[in-house]
């Protein structure tokens, strides 16, 4: 085995054809989007070299800050929620309910699996204001408030993105966090319990710590998806009213497709590959353990 | 293992330091760099290819349009039999929403079809015309003699349009736009068709004050409002008002332009486009009209297909009228300036274009007028051979008021950039709903106009 994988040429022969196939779909664009940056055009009318004056524009552009203020909005709240809510229900499954849990775990989980546009679809209709008025509306109305037009505020699109999403995932970080919370010895809980620790001091002092791995795991995973959010929102809301809830996504996807501008968009995409490399990069720093202590 | 005595060995395994392996990857990276550079400065512009022909004729159409492909496929068992035998047609189609990216992706790899509808934003056809990616209408017909087939009035709008010279593009419709009003409405509540702005403000808020919804606007689409914002514009300052502004002379914010927004700002404070008006898309406004949910409804000519089409009209086409666009008190335009479009018309690409392409155009301009008159009661820029006797009479009337116009006029986003344009529409439904003022919507579109 040592032989095998000690062979320079074979270690290449072995990996040669995937990661030249990996190079040219992955790495080639990803370069030549860099490159983009620096140009200004798009495929029908050629490029011009432009030099920095793509990124000026992006610090001076209100709407990208907009987008940027989204983005992180909704990246920190639905992460927060998701890991939280995914957390108490993988507490429920562990402590409440047990053996019974299987059937709920997998109830909860069901609609991780929906296509996004047709839950889209769905909640579009539930929060409906005109022109049939929707449940969420209809009960609104019968406690004697007025109807919501819950797409036309900004605030409010906000809230049903979230909740949606929430609804969408919960039930995936449940089972993620699920598995790392069985793994928890039993016995450890019941000395703990015998030393007098109630739910909180229980869930604080024992269950947390043993389960800290899993649980960072779990939110690097949610800031990841969350920070290229795009299918939930251009299904749901558009990026609308006007932008109030365009991501960087949406708006790099427009301004190059939409607008024409391939260098711009480029730019926006580049802005947002840095935002993820910040975020992981102080999530590793500050989680960074010693391999040897673990 | 003699391979690795060049580095350093530590417990537990071999391990080489973070400046060797930088010094290895350094010129990797400034490769791959410069690389990147150099790539994306050669791409870009298309290369025309040589005008082989495929033996096909394709159509590449958005699938909400099922005039001209219909239209076509009645031409190519009538008058463009023999064009057909040398070229059959071959048609393809995807939802309009995203019409103008999909034409910017194929013209970039070379792959439009040979006739397909043209751009939705004007100024994304102009790159199309500068960069040779379109057959130049003019020259063609004039080399196939039937130059005379184009109504003159289409043929300036179109050339108006994509500020041309030649014309560039077949009108496949003529369209004009007003009010269309449920007649039993206004007459039950005392309301009649509107000559000024004030006359159809006051008409809004008596049928308002009666329970009846005023207007009726797809929010969501955007365009159905701004339209309103533009128009009020043109009769407020003149027919080239929108026109000074694309030359630089205006600005969207000075404060006579800002009046048009804050007038139908002002619509929508009052809530007389209904609730949550930025939710309702283009076919949920065309349902709720026809089926007596409100009183105006401002929309094109091109509408008439679903008005005469009795599944979708429940209110009856004779209880339909039509009233243009009023005119504002003390501005310089006039009632009579009708506002017209040539609906998305269809262009020819020069890619592939061979002499059986020109034999289809030929064939489709002699007969695309009548046949689409005759199947769809579509009115079109084609001059007409035979006019047919039993049109329904919104399609009549609609003919006597193009003949009648003094003059036509474009629409609110027809001189903007596509940043403009989906900025305009996407921020419509606000202006709608009451939650954008005019100020707001005019400094939103002024500045991605300009940038």
């Amino acid at each position: 085995m040592q032989k095998l994988l000690g062979d320079r040429r074979a270690v290449f022969v072995l990996l040669g054809p995937a990661l030249l196939l990996y190079t040219a779909i992955m790495l080639v664009p990803i370069f030549w989007s860099i490159g983009y940056t620096a140009f200004d055009g798009n495929a029908i009318r050629g490029f011009e070299f432009v030099g920095f004056d793509n990124y000026i524009k992006f610090f001076q552009d209100p709407t990208a800050w907009e987008t940027v203020g989204f983005t992180i909005r909704y990246a920190l709240i639905m992460t927060l929620l998701q890991v939280g809510f995914g957390y108490l229900l993988a507490m429920l499954y562990i402590f409440y309910l047990r053996k019974s849990s299987a059937l709920i775990r997998t109830v909860v989980f069901f609609p991780v699996v929906l296509p996004t546009v047709a839950v889209a679809l769905l909640f579009q209709k539930i929060f409906e204001a005109a022109p049939t008025v929707g449940p969420v509306n209809v009960i609104l109305e019968a406690i004697g408030l007025n109807s919501v037009d819950w797409f036309g505020q900004p605030g409010a699109s906000f809230a049903v993105i979230i909740l949606m999403d929430l609804w969408r995932s919960m039930g995936f970080y449940a089972v993620l966090l699920y598995a790392g919370l069985v793994e928890i010895p039993e016995d450890v809980i019941e000395s703990a319990r015998l030393d007098g620790a109630g739910g909180f001091r229980l869930v604080r002092s024992i269950v947390i710590p043993l389960s800290l791995p899993v649980l960072l795991s779990a939110i690097i995973f949610s800031i990841n998806g969350t920070l290229k959010v795009f299918d939930t929102v251009v299904a749901l809301t558009n990026g609308g009213p006007g932008t109030a809830t365009t991501p960087l996504t949406l708006y790099m996807f427009r301004t190059s497709f939409n607008y024409g501008e391939f260098g711009y968009g480029s730019t926006v995409a580049m802005m947002l590959t840095i935002l993820c490399l910040l975020v992981t990069l102080v999530i590793f720093r500050s989680t960074r353990r010693d391999p040897m202590k673990g | 293992m003699k391979r690795f005595n060049s580095k350093r060995r530590i417990q537990g395994g071999i391990v080489t330091t973070a400046t060797k392996r930088l010094r290895r990857l350094l010129p990797a990276v400034a490769v791959l760099g410069a690389g990147a550079i150099v790539l994306a400065g050669c791409a870009g512009g298309s290369e025309g290819s040589d005008g082989e022909g495929t033996g096909e004729f394709t159509y590449f159409g958005q699938t909400e349009n099922t005039t001209i492909i219909g239209t076509l496929e009645s031409l190519a068992e009538g008058g463009c039999v023999d064009a057909a035998g040398a070229a059959p047609l071959t048609a393809d189609a995807i939802p309009g929403a995203n019409w103008d990216q999909q034409l910017q992706l194929l013209a970039g790899q070379g792959a439009l079809s040979n006739m397909s509808m043209a751009a939705g934003t004007p100024s994304l056809m102009k790159e199309f015309i500068e960069n040779d990616q379109v057959v130049n209408i003019s020259e063609e017909l004039e080399k196939l003699g039937v130059a005379d087939k184009i109504l003159p009035a289409a043929d300036s709008t179109l050339k108006a349009l994509y500020d041309s010279e030649d014309l560039y593009a077949l009108p496949t419709e003529l369209n004009i736009e007003g009010f269309w009003y449920n007649k039993t409405i206004l007459e039950e509540n005392g309301v009649e068709a509107p000559a000024t702005w004030d006359d159809l403000v006051d008409a809004a808020a008596t049928l308002d004050a009666a329970g009846v919804q005023p207007f009726i606007a797809a929010g969501q689409d955007g365009w159905p409002v701004t339209r309103l914002v533009g128009n009020y514009i043109l009769r407020d300052l003149g027919a080239d008002a929108l026109q000074k502004v694309a030359d630089g002379d205006a600005s969207l914010t000075d404060p006579e332009y800002v009046a048009g927004a804050d007038a139908v700002a002002a619509l929508g404070a009052e809530g007389y486009f209904g609730a949550a008006p930025g939710s309702i898309d283009y076919t949920t406004a065309m349902n709720q009209f026809l089926t007596g949910g409100g009183a105006f409804f401002y929309m094109g000519s091109w509408a008439l297909g679903n008005f005469n089409n009795p599944e979708e009209n429940t209110i009856g086409v004779e209880n339909i009228g039509f009233a243009p666009f009023p005119a504002v008190e003390g501005g310089a335009g006039d009632i009579n300036e009708v506002p017209a479009n040539a609906g998305i018309p269809v262009m020819f690409t020069t890619q592939d274009y061979t002499d059986e392409t020109a034999e289809w155009l030929k064939c489709v301009v002699e007969g695309y007028g009548d046949t689409a008159l005759a199947e769809s009661g579509v009115i079109t820029g084609f001059a007409i051979d035979e006019a047919p006797s039993d049109l329904p009479e919104l399609t009549t009337l609609v003919q006597d008021t193009i003949a009648e116009a003094s003059g036509s006029v474009l629409w609110f986003e027809a001189t903007f950039t596509p940043e403009g344009t989906t900025v305009s529409q996407t921020n419509g439904g606000g202006l709608a709903s009451g939650t954008l003022s005019g100020e707001e919507f005019m400094q939103l579109v002024e500045a991605a106009n300009e940038g």
